[in-house]
């Protein structure tokens, strides 16, 4: 023992024994990865609002438009705001429900090595790869063909009343397709609360149901809303779901029930950029428009983290 | 050694005369085995435990103390591999029978874990989860019983001005000591407690050592430890297990002073575990 330690240099130094290229080369790459993705989101922003505010009025977002919805001088967006605010909260009022029951069930009672919790955690990761255009055919052909028209059978509608386009639809079709992302973001919340407060609450003869409801979900209800903004940032901007499942090219008023077709701004920007008869007219309108759509998916998202943002809060005075 | 393909009759000794003595035992563990899926981690274990002493569970990591532990609040129930074999029995009554009420059990059979647990709530509501989950929700009950059961646990004058600020800014020993008046709240026959000082400092154990020897007076205690000073100070019968089979059980000062196996004697003398 000895001898080898005095093998040993007595005076050695700490000194690096050269410049660490490797290491200098990959922090640089990492760095530069991010700034490209600031430097994208920065020239798309910026283009946006550039272009889009001017656009932007009172009278715009507060006009509902006539027909010939072309002109900026004269059209607004109002019918389209309303819209989308509609169908993104009726998503979440079905989704996250949904969602977490459904993460409930997969992370506190389905047995974990079975062969039918593994395929429904298989199905719910591809529910998550599937085309949002899919989910704007299935809407179409599960809600309003299936369950609309049987529904009107049901009741002896004269018309159709539930099985056509409607708002209803088209955000159902919207909380299937993001239902993946409130079950795993809800998951991972659960599966993150220590086993032994669960083992404590049962010990004191909780059943599992008071275990779960009283000591796991206050828990894990900052990643639970986490999945829902999440879901609602998803949601807000697509247009291929409510494609053939609620929104309207053009509506004169404001739907004022569930079983009402709707105008939306992503599909709004789609109808512009595609049907004006002069597109370098419509091209400021088609700015603001677009402005006003990631205005309201900021306004939305904002909403949800400011509700998370409280939940912590009160998590933490206890944390 | 290899494990063997058939389980022997049995390993455990006749109790002596001096370990049943006081009348029949509370808690009556009769050939007890238990299955982690194909790996049998108690074998065949039979002790009667005494109605308002403290019995200790001493053994080397992996000897299966803690797992005998969990068996009497079935706590094992919780994974999905266990499978046990032979019964135990509280009060005369089988609690593996089918149409025992595993809620009903832990009401009486409190539990206190080696990494102190407290809810993330205030102190008050720590106490008062266990009574208002089993339909004591009047206040004035509630409050009284709360307080009973900080002072009975030795933190009520520490904490009687902040009861509704969070458990989690207590101290180590002080919040295991709610882990104990969390348990006591809901008046159980019987407290099981799995290591419960181990990870406190050595004042914070003393205190602990106390309040378990207060408690006695009430309640039946069943403890794991690793501290061979602890058992022999605090408890009144120790059980010394080996490998999942009880070695010996018998008195706590039989035990420390004149056990009756080489293995027990090599163990409390520190000669191996």
């Amino acid at each position: 023992m000895n001898e080898v330690r005095s093998q040993q240099p007595a005076g050695r130094s700490f000194r690096a024994e050269g410049f660490d290229y490797r290491s200098f080369f990959f922090s640089g790459l990492t760095g530069l990865a991010t700034l490209l993705i600031l430097a994208i989101l920065g020239v798309i922003l910026l283009n946006i609002v550039i272009n889009g505010l001017p656009g932007l009025s009172w009278r715009f977002v507060s006009t509902i438009p006539k027909k010939d919805f072309f002109d900026l001088e004269t059209t607004g967006v109002l019918p389209m705001i309303v819209g989308t605010t509609i169908r993104v909260l009726v998503m979440t009022i079905f989704v996250i429900p949904v969602g977490v029951i459904t993460a409930i069930y997969l992370t506190e009672y389905a047995p974990n090595t079975s062969l039918v919790t593994r395929l429904l955690r298989a199905a719910v990761n591809n529910l998550a790869g599937v085309p949002s255009i899919v989910f704007g055919l299935f809407g179409l052909g599960f809600f309003i063909n299936f369950i609309g028209k049987n529904l009107d059978a049901l009741l002896h509608n004269p018309g159709p009343v539930w099985g056509q386009p409607a708002v209803l639809w088209a955000s159902l079709t919207l909380a299937v397709m993001t239902l993946p992302v409130v079950i795993v973001a809800t998951e991972e919340s659960l599966k993150a609360i220590p086993t032994g407060l669960r083992e404590a609450s049962l010990a004191l003869g909780a059943t599992k149901l008071e275990t779960i409801v009283k000591i796991v979900l206050p828990q894990a209800l900052p990643g639970i809303l986490t999945g829902g903004i999440l879901a609602v940032s998803r949601a807000a901007g697509e247009v291929a779901p409510i494609l053939f499942t609620g929104v309207a090219y053009y509506m004169a008023s404001l739907p004022n029930k569930l079983t009402d077709q709707f105008m939306d701004l992503g599909y709004h920007v789609f109808v512009l950029s595609t049907q004006s008869p002069n597109i370098e007219q419509t091209r400021p309108l088609l700015y603001a428009t677009v402005l006003v759509l990631l205005g309201l998916t900021f306004a939305l998202n904002l909403v949800a983290i400011i509700i998370r943002a409280r939940v912590r809060k009160k998590l933490r005075a206890l944390n | 050694m290899a494990e063997p393909l058939l389980p022997k009759l049995t390993v455990a000794p006749p109790a002596s005369p001096s370990a049943t003595a006081p009348g029949p035992a509370l808690i009556e563990i009769n050939q007890l085995s238990l299955y982690y899926g194909a790996v049998r981690a108690l074998k065949a274990i039979s002790l009667p435990l005494q109605e308002r002493v403290v019995t200790a569970f001493i053994g080397p990591s992996g000897c299966g103390k803690s797992t005998l532990l969990r068996c009497v609040n079935r706590m094992n129930d919780l994974i999905d591999s266990v499978r046990i074999e032979g019964g135990i029995r509280i009060g005369g009554h089988d609690i593996y029978h089918a149409d025992v009420d595993v809620i009903e059990l832990r009401k009486r059979v409190g539990m206190v874990f080696q990494k102190s647990n407290p809810f993330p709530k205030s102190i008050y509501e720590n106490v008062a989860y266990g009574l208002r989950l089993h339909g004591t929700t009047k206040k004035s009950e509630v409050d009284a019983v709360v307080e009973q059961s900080l002072r009975s646990a030795a933190l009520w004058e520490e904490v009687k001005d902040r009861q509704h600020s969070s458990a989690l800014g207590l101290s180590g020993g002080q919040q295991q000591r709610l882990c104990i008046a969390r348990a006591i709240a809901i008046k159980p026959e019987i407290i099981l407690m799995d290591e419960p000082a181990s990870a406190l400092d050595p004042i914070a154990t003393a205190r602990i050592e106390d309040l378990i020897l207060e408690l006695k007076k009430d309640f039946t205690i069943v403890i794991v430890t690793h501290n061979m000073q602890q058992a022999a100070r605090m408890s009144d019968f120790t059980a010394f297990f080996y490998l999942g089979e009880l070695v010996e059980f018998d008195t706590t000062t039989k035990i420390f002073t004149n056990p009756a196996q080489k293995r027990t004697e090599d163990y409390v003398t520190g000669r191996f575990g």
